[in-house]
């Protein structure tokens, strides 16, 4: 080995290991935040290591890379808002697809359109731009849905799961081909576009509700993707950062599905909410106990517990510095407030807790589902702002619900619900909520942000 | 050419394993960095991207290369930016400024 080899596997080993430690890190709060710095001087060493490497003869391009990429990602890094984190991350899944795929389709061509590719070569080139490839249009379609710019309801027609296996078998029997006798650029490149239409077809069907699960796994993908690269230029330390990408993508995926009670399968090929069937159960006839926000103010300023249940529609109104608020005032009264979020609450793994955490508000309140759920029988006030799906009883009781067994969050137990909800439309797929009608519960309509700041208001003239 | 070898399984298996251990103990309050920060870290492929654009293999491949670079730099400098703002917004309650 030369010692200019030694170097650049040493930078890679150095890499991986700050790699790892800055994973591990994120299992400690308290620690996470250095422990990811360590991570981005793993990139740097690993970066340094690439660049003298003896393929590298010219700079210009790689230059320049470096520069427009920076230009674009540090907005990106430095200004989106939290609410917005979901779709940011989905986009960034599409720009680490595209390196991967690009890489791929490059080092094909390169190698003669596939004459000089070993078949293991082209099992990881094959794994490396279908991965790729499908998730590049994949997390495209699942940015449009959440910044919105496409129906976030499922796009479906006749016949649509049929279509996409039948893609999804044609590209692996091209790649199947392929393998055989890699020197089909045709197949190559056709199997490259089938995996970019897949894309499209896998997440257009699937609601914003469901976006946990899907952005969850196309980080997965978008890590095989990352590994498979490695594979295929025998690179060490791309194939254990995809590994552990793919794995972290896996478990999210899995912990997300778990949630909602539903398999991968479901959630991918199901369309919830194509066949609404209007919940057997309408709530015709229930009354609605709606509260004006004086009342509300009021049971808030005396409750000795109040739990706070944040849903998308927080999110949706950047009401979280009003929670902090009206926690404060709470708090300040000698009670005590405590926040319930469930895994899926939002639009991504975790949404809940970084939107909260960004109002200031400490985290060892905020409480997991399993942790709370026992805590609600002694809560005053459950105070459920923007969340609907999660608190629905139905999903206990109603065999009929699309969303019966999915496990929630026992808010009816607390002695008094107070609902901020824009109206009394249901939310998505259309499911009736019984706990909007019952006895201890009260609506208090508007956007989520202006009816805290009418609570806040309120208990400070109380 | 590197061939596909065995070794690179077993580093793969292996370090699937490892992160399947470490990231099933992240608690779910962190899941939104984590997944910033896995991205950040898959973008590694920017060294296959590095490769690439610089190994002058005629004008294709340094076109891709160089899409490739920009790519997985917006995710290097972008991710792990975003991911140091959320992690800097989780904060204990401690009054006092006691440290446990």
């Amino acid at each position: 080995m030369s010692p200019r080899t030694v170097f650049i596997e040493a930078a890679y080993l150095l890499a991986s290991i700050l790699f790892i430690l800055g994973l591990r890190s994120l299992t400690i709060p308290d620690r996470a935040r250095r422990g990811m710095q360590l991570a981005a001087l793993g990139m740097l060493v690993a970066i340094v290591g690439t660049l003298v490497n003896h393929e590298i003869v010219r700079y210009e391009w790689i230059i320049a890379g470096l520069v427009v990429g920076s230009v674009i990602g540090y907005p990106l890094g430095v200004y989106v808002p939290m609410t917005a984190m979901p779709q940011r991350i989905a986009i960034s899944h599409m720009f680490g697809a595209v390196a991967a795929t690009l890489v791929g389709v490059a080092e094909y061509w390169h190698l003669g359109n596939g004459a000089e590719v070993s078949r293991p070569v082209m099992a990881a080139l094959g794994f490396e731009v279908l991965f790729g490839a499908l998730t590049i249009t994949g997390s495209f379609m699942a940015f449009g849905k959440l910044q919105e710019l496409l129906p976030s309801r499922p796009v479906t027609f006749k016949g649509q799961n049929l279509v996409s296996v039948g893609m999804f078998a044609v590209a692996a029997a091209l790649f199947a081909w392929l393998i055989a006798d890699p020197a089909h650029p045709g197949a190559f490149y056709a199997m490259v576009a089938l995996g970019l239409v897949f894309g499209v077809s896998l997440v257009l069907p699937i609601g914003g509700a469901d976006m946990p699960v899907v952005i969850s796994l196309l980080n997965s993908y978008a890590g095989l993707a990352s590994a498979a690269t490695g594979f295929a230029i025998g690179n060490n330390v791309l194939i254990i950062a995809g590994a552990l990408d793919g794995a972290s993508g896996f478990i999210l995926s899995i912990i997300m599905s778990r949630a909602m009670n539903r398999s991968f399968a479901n959630v991918l090929f199901g369309a919830f909410g194509a066949a609404p069937e209007a919940s057997q159960k309408t709530a015709q006839g229930l009354p609605v106990h709606a509260i004006t926000p004086e009342d509300a103010a009021i049971q808030l300023a005396y409750a000795r517990l109040v739990i706070v249940v944040p849903g998308y529609g927080m999110a949706v109104a950047q009401a979280q510095h009003q929670v902090r608020e009206l926690a404060a005032l709470i708090e300040k009264n000698g009670g005590t407030v405590l926040y319930a979020i469930h895994p899926v609450a939002g639009r991504m793994p975790g949404h809940m807790n970084v939107l909260l955490a960004e109002a200031d508000i400490p985290y060892e309140k905020l409480k997991e589902m399993d942790e709370i759920n026992d805590e609600f029988k002694n809560a005053d006030v459950a105070l459920v702002i923007g969340a609907n799906d999660v608190v629905n009883p139905a999903a206990r009781t109603d065999k009929g619900s699309p969303i019966y067994g999915m496990p929630i969050l026992n808010v009816d137990e607390a002695k008094q619900v107070i609902v901020l909800k824009r109206s009394m439309n249901p939310g998505f797929a259309g499911i009736e909520n019984e706990l909007f009608y019952r006895e201890n519960t009260a609506m208090l309509f508007g956007d989520a942000k202006a009816s805290l700041a009418k609570l806040v208001h309120e208990i400070k003239q109380a | 050419m590197p061939g596909l070898e065995l070794i690179e399984i077993y580093v793969f298996v292996l370090a699937g394993f490892v992160g399947f251990f470490t990231i099933t103990r992240v608690p779910a309050l962190l899941h939104t960095p984590l997944m910033s920060a896995t991205n950040a870290i898959s973008a590694i492929s920017l060294v296959g991207s590095l490769v690439m654009a610089g190994a002058d293999r005629g004008a294709l491949p340094t076109i891709l290369g160089f899409i490739a670079v920009t790519s997985a730099t917006i995710n290097v400098v972008g991710g792990f930016i975003i991911t140091d703002r959320m992690l800097k917004m989780f904060k204990r309650a401690d009054r006092g400024g006691a440290r446990k």
